[in-house]
């Protein structure tokens, strides 16, 4: 799932890599760090938003590991996705690298591939999949369908879109 | 008396040469006496001040394939007196000729113009229009969009002081009758093609429908003559249906879609296309066979659905009529 964690850090080289570490060694994608300078804490602490892509039964152990690297973790939170919808495509969707193509919306960070199904009838032929996206709003959903047509131009996929965001 | 001239007389001309006959006293009372003064093809025609007669027109025609030679339709324009032109020639929507020089001459002499021709307006529809108000003629063409199907006069008159916010419709029957077919037979596109033009649906020559560019043209009509817009069919974002299989149908109706071709325009959302979309199964745009259809979405009305045959000689020839009537009910 997609997480947003908030960490204040010394203004000191050295500081961020201390948050971001654990992130990999959880299996953790980062998809976003912001720095937040304008809201600089009176003890001189920068906050710094990070959003990653996670499996959910590891943001325990995650958060705990930060903090142990002597992070102070202000919050965190799971990044809601509201808005959903289904596309379907078309076209060699398996040889054009698929996990390319899913990870250019998971990679965004306010939308992810949630559910997919696959029909392939014969080796070679085009195959066809439903792809159901969702993001963190219906502005955000529009951009990951745009970047999602961009990909399958590419790639030479028909993008079927529905007649209306549900 | 109202004289006419018909340019045109293939499958839409021929169509409204019937109607004006068969029809002739029901529409006498909408609109007076009227006369058909001028028929003509592409090679020739036949004029005659007291009233061609119909009848004998359409029986040559169908016989020796043409009408009489010797006359040009532009020699018609230049030494005849008549009010209204239909305008029914051939459609071509890179330069809009020949009916876009017909319609023009016929506009800059105050003669109102009804035609069923996409290719003129698509390519001139804001200069047309401002030749015929500064002319004081009339240009009609509910029959450029949907056929049969009311959608001009519909938004223009039934649903004036409504802002349309967007239409979305099914304009093209060929797409819809391979796609419908396709969703029922789980065949494939090239075997349900064949059908189609088997049975007279498609041309011989399917490009012009199943790329959408037959759409798209009418689209940009929609947008320019409905929606106050001012676009080009370069500016329609266009996908055809040749890429769609049966298997993507299966797909879809597992989640509960079909799949239809989609002409939209939506000003708020900058949108101008045709591509294929998912439509719910219960939408009412999922309509089957030939028909065409369109979803007006406007501020007060909210959404109107219209449904109707989009081609065919009689079904257009209804449109034509209906334009007729419009400017001339007494
Ligand atoms: N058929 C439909 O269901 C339908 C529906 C909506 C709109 N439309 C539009 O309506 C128009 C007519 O369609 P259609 O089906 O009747 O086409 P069609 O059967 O091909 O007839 C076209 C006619 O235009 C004539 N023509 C060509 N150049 C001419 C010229 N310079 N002067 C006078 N006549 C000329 C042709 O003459 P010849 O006979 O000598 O070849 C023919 O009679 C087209 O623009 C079409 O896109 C058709």
């Amino acid at each position: 799932m997609l997480i947003t964690i908030v960490v204040e850090l010394k203004d000191q080289p050295g500081q961020l890599l201390k948050a971001l570490e654990p992130i990999s060694r959880f299996g953790g994608n980062i998809v976003s760090v912001y720095h937040q300078r304008d809201k600089i804490t009176p003890l001189k602490r920068i906050p710094v938003e990070i959003t990653i892509q996670i499996d959910e039964k590891r943001v325990n152990d995650l958060i705990e590991a930060i903090r142990k690297n002597g992070v102070i973790v202000r919050s965190y939170n799971e990044v809601r996705l509201t808005a959903t919808t289904s596309l379907l495509l078309i076209g060699h969707i398996i040889h054009t690298d698929l996990g390319d193509t899913i990870n250019r919306i998971d990679s965004t960070g306010f939308a992810e591939v949630v559910d997919m199904h696959i029909s392939m009838p014969q080796l070679n032929q085009p195959s066809t999949a439903m792809v159901t996206i969702s993001a963190t709003n219906e502005e955000k959903l529009k951009r990951a369908i745009e970047i999602l047509k961009n990909t399958c131009r590419e790639k030479d996929i028909t993008v079927i879109e529905p007649l209306e965001l549900q | 008396m109202i004289k006419i001239a018909i340019f045109g007389f293939g499958a839409v001309g021929q169509g409204v040469a019937e109607v004006l006959l068969t029809k002739r006293d029901s529409l006498r009372r909408l609109i007076g006496d009227f006369k058909v003064v001028a028929v003509t093809d592409s090679r020739g025609g036949i004029v005659d001040e007291n009233g061609v007669d119909l009848a004998k027109a359409l029986e040559i025609k169908r016989k020796n394939k043409r009408l009489p030679e010797g006359i040009t339709t532009l020699d018609v324009i230049e030494s005849l007196d008549f009010d209204v032109c239909i305008e029914v020639t051939v459609t071509n929507i890179e330069h809009g000729e020949p009916g876009l020089t017909h319609i023009r001459e016929c506009l800059k002499r105050g003669i109102n113009v009804v035609t069923s021709n996409k290719g003129p307006l698509v390519v001139a529809y804001s200069k047309l229009a401002d030749l015929a108000d500064r002319n004081d003629a009339k240009l009609m063409f509910e029959a450029t969009v949907g056929g049969a199907m009311p959608i001009i006069k519909l938004v223009k008159n039934d649903l004036a002081g409504n802002e349309i916010y967007a239409i979305k419709g099914i304009l093209n029957g060929t797409c819809n009758y391979i796609l419908s077919r396709m969703e029922k037979e789980k065949l494939s596109y090239d075997q349900i093609l064949a059908e189609a033009k088997e049975l007279g649906i498609a041309e011989a020559d399917p490009t012009y429908d199943v790329e959408g560019i037959d759409a798209a043209a009418k689209l940009v009509i929609i947008a320019n003559s409905l929606m106050g817009m001012n676009v080009k069919f370069d500016d329609v974002e266009r996908v055809g249906i040749t890429k769609i299989t049966p298997e993507a149908f299966e797909v879809a109706m597992d989640k509960g879609y079909t799949i239809r071709l989609i002409a939209e325009v939506d000003r708020a959302e900058g949108v101008l296309r045709v591509s294929p979309r998912l439509i719910p199964i219960q939408h009412p745009l999922a309509i089957s066979g030939t028909l065409n259809a369109a979803l007006i979405k406007t501020d007060l009305a909210g959404d109107v659905v219209v449904v109707g045959k989009g081609a065919g000689s009689k079904e257009t020839a209804s449109a034509i009529v209906s334009d007729l009537v419009e400017l001339y009910r007494c």
